[in-house]
């Protein structure tokens, strides 16, 4: 009886395991499962979060009546949500601009071998390797309104401000902006450093053998082969310098909550405004969306990285 | 040696520069009340200023934070949500970038950088329509919450940086396995899972640190202290109003920081070799 079983069993399991061979069935089914869970917990919310653009729906609620582009124009006629939009970018390619210069100086020294590297890049790695919230809040110390370790060492050693009336990083809108700004860079940069290292790594020898023998050093060397080799890498730094800013909460939450007088708003913390403290869903959600154009054109130039990339 | 010395020049500037804070950090939690609120103290150091240092310096801020607050609570919460998110990720992103990297031929490449992508929809966008969800799940204030919905970032993250670690693993190793009479299935987990340890050492670290990162679901999801983690328990429950322990907010920071530096330290060679290993090479 058992035997009979199992012989009926074995060629069921026997056909089983040579689907489980066969790569057309095997690659499929190893990726599926991440697919799934990510079209889950990605894919559906986003597509929940264009339906919430397109309805008056409030706080707590799923649903809400069809409203059409309204939440979308509304916002916009909000001079709140335009600097938010405005500030968004600002803290993006300013905070970037930054972050490539850096990157691209400390990644060519940082390649080489030298007593004490660990240590220093230990130091490097920090600002990346910090929990954001974490780490803001820090700055927040730094700048603090009455014992700003900066305001201390402007005043007290150099003499080169006012003491009884220091400047007030966080509370004035375009200090404000700045400190953000520097702050988006300072966490961003060593992340950015790494991808070029990674870059500068896989440069193969040869080139270097090859620009040696064709007489290029230093300078020239730099601008005519390190650089155009370097630069698909550069670029992939950006673009996920890019995404990482613009899409941050945690940085303006911590520093100014969007203030003062909700000057340093960006899109997500305005959002987060509407969205969650106001209760109104949906147009939290369609303030939300506007950063989605930049995003796509990020995620289109990353595809034509990729396969840039992969042609060369 | 010319070369040696502009390399210091360089790069002791920019780590001064990008540490400041986390120096600034570390003074900041030993500091007595009476130092650190008198503007004409040298707010580098411990004042009054002597050699033996540390007289004028107290741990009772720090023993504060561990002993009068939920911060321990916090750093259990996070161990837990990023341990059981790792086991998740793992569960689905092995497979998935070992398949990719092998078996999927060309629209693997295609397929893969599609996943990653997927790491580039920003939790900003998406907190607002799982915040309800979250609720109606009756998952608020559950460390539940955090475990169901972190995995979307770090499932396409570690795919991704898995993809990259066994396209390193040459080919001949498995084939030679398939040959003695092992199945496909059985070769990843004998042979590609071992050899490639190191790789998911690497993805273990790198995912668990994007759970400490999180902020925002972390924020929207969880409103008691008790159950917050790291990243929302320290500034949202150590800041009472307008009053700041400024001592006891650094040690919690720095804590933290400090662990995972060495950890993104000891793993950054790795780290690089498996992000560079996938398409952007």
């Amino acid at each position: 009886m058992e035997a009979e079983a199992a012989a009926r069993w074995r060629p069921g399991l026997r056909r089983w395991r040579r689907v489980l061979e066969s790569r057309r069935f095997l690659a499929p089914a190893l990726i599926a499962p991440a697919v799934i869970f990510m079209a889950l917990v990605v894919g559906v919310p986003f597509g929940w979060a264009v339906y919430l653009s397109l309805t008056d729906s409030i706080g707590g609620s799923l649903t809400g009546n069809w409203v059409g582009f309204d939440n979308f124009t509304n916002a916009w006629s909000d001079d709140n949500f335009r600097r938010a939009l405005r500030n968004t970018l600002l803290f993006t390619f300013a905070s970037q601009a930054l972050v490539l210069v850096g990157a691209a100086i400390l990644a060519h020294y940082l390649i080489r071998d030298f007593r004490g590297k660990w240590f220093l890049r230990f130091l490097i790695i920090l600002p990346w390797a910090a929990p954001v919230a974490l780490s803001t809040l820090g700055w927040l110390w730094v700048f603090d309104s009455l014992f700003s370790v900066i305001n201390w060492t402007l005043g007290h050693a150099f003499g080169v401000i006012d003491t009884n009336d220091p400047p007030q990083w966080l509370g004035r809108p375009n200090l404000a902006l700045l400190a953000i700004i520097v702050v988006h860079a300072w966490r961003i940069l060593p992340f950015a450093v790494v991808i070029f290292i990674a870059g500068l790594a896989s440069i193969p020898s040869e080139v270097d053998d090859a620009a040696k023998i064709d007489g290029a050093t230093g300078v020239k060397k730099l601008l005519y082969v390190t650089l155009p080799l370097q630069l698909p890498i550069a670029l992939v730094a950006l673009l996920f310098g890019i995404v990482f800013t613009a899409a941050d909460f945690t940085v303006v939450y911590i520093l100014t909550q969007g203030g003062p007088f909700n000057s340093t708003q960006m899109l997500t913390t305005w959002s987060f405004q509407i969205g969650i403290n106001s209760g109104s869903l949906g147009e939290g959600a369609a303030i939300s969306l506007y950063l989605f154009p930049l995003l796509a054109a990020v995620s289109v130039a990353m595809l034509f990285f990729a396969r840039k990339a992969q042609v060369s | 040696m010319r070369g040696k010395l502009s390399t210091y020049l360089v790069v002791g500037p920019f780590a001064i520069l990008l540490a400041f804070p986390f120096y600034w950090m570390l003074v900041t939690m030993f500091k007595d009340d009476l130092d650190l609120y008198n503007v004409e103290n040298v707010p580098y150091v411990y004042n009054p200023l002597q050699w033996r240092f540390w007289e004028s310096a107290t741990t009772k801020h720090v023993e504060y934070v561990f002993e009068e607050t939920p911060y321990v609570d916090w750093i259990v919460n996070t161990a837990i949500v990023g341990a059981v998110v790792v086991a998740i990720t793992l569960l689905f992103a092995l497979p998935a970038g070992y398949a990719l990297a092998r078996l999927s031929g060309s629209w693997g490449q295609s397929a893969g950088v599609a996943i990653f992508l997927v790491y580039l929809v920003p939790p900003t966008l998406l907190f607002l329509p799982l915040s309800p969800v979250i609720a109606r799940l009756g998952l608020h204030d559950s460390l539940l919450a955090l475990i169901l919905v972190y995995p979307s970032f770090t499932i396409p993250f570690s795919t991704w940086l898995l993809m990259g670690f066994f396209k390193t693993i040459p080919q001949e190793l498995e084939d030679a396995a398939l040959v003695d009479g092992c199945s496909r299935l059985r070769a990843l987990v004998r042979i590609v899972f071992p050899i490639s340890l190191p790789g998911i050492l690497t993805v273990v670290i790198f995912a668990f640190s994007l759970c400490v990162n999180e902020f925002i679901y972390a924020f929207t999801f969880i409103s008691s202290s008790e159950s917050r983690t790291l990243s929302t328990g320290v500034p949202n429950e150590l800041i009472r109003g307008d009053v700041f322990f400024w001592q006891s907010l650094m040690a919690a920071t720095l804590i933290p920081s400090i662990v995972l530096a060495l950890l993104y330290n000891a793993f950054l060679d790795r780290f690089i070799k498996g992000f560079t290993g996938g398409a952007f090479r």
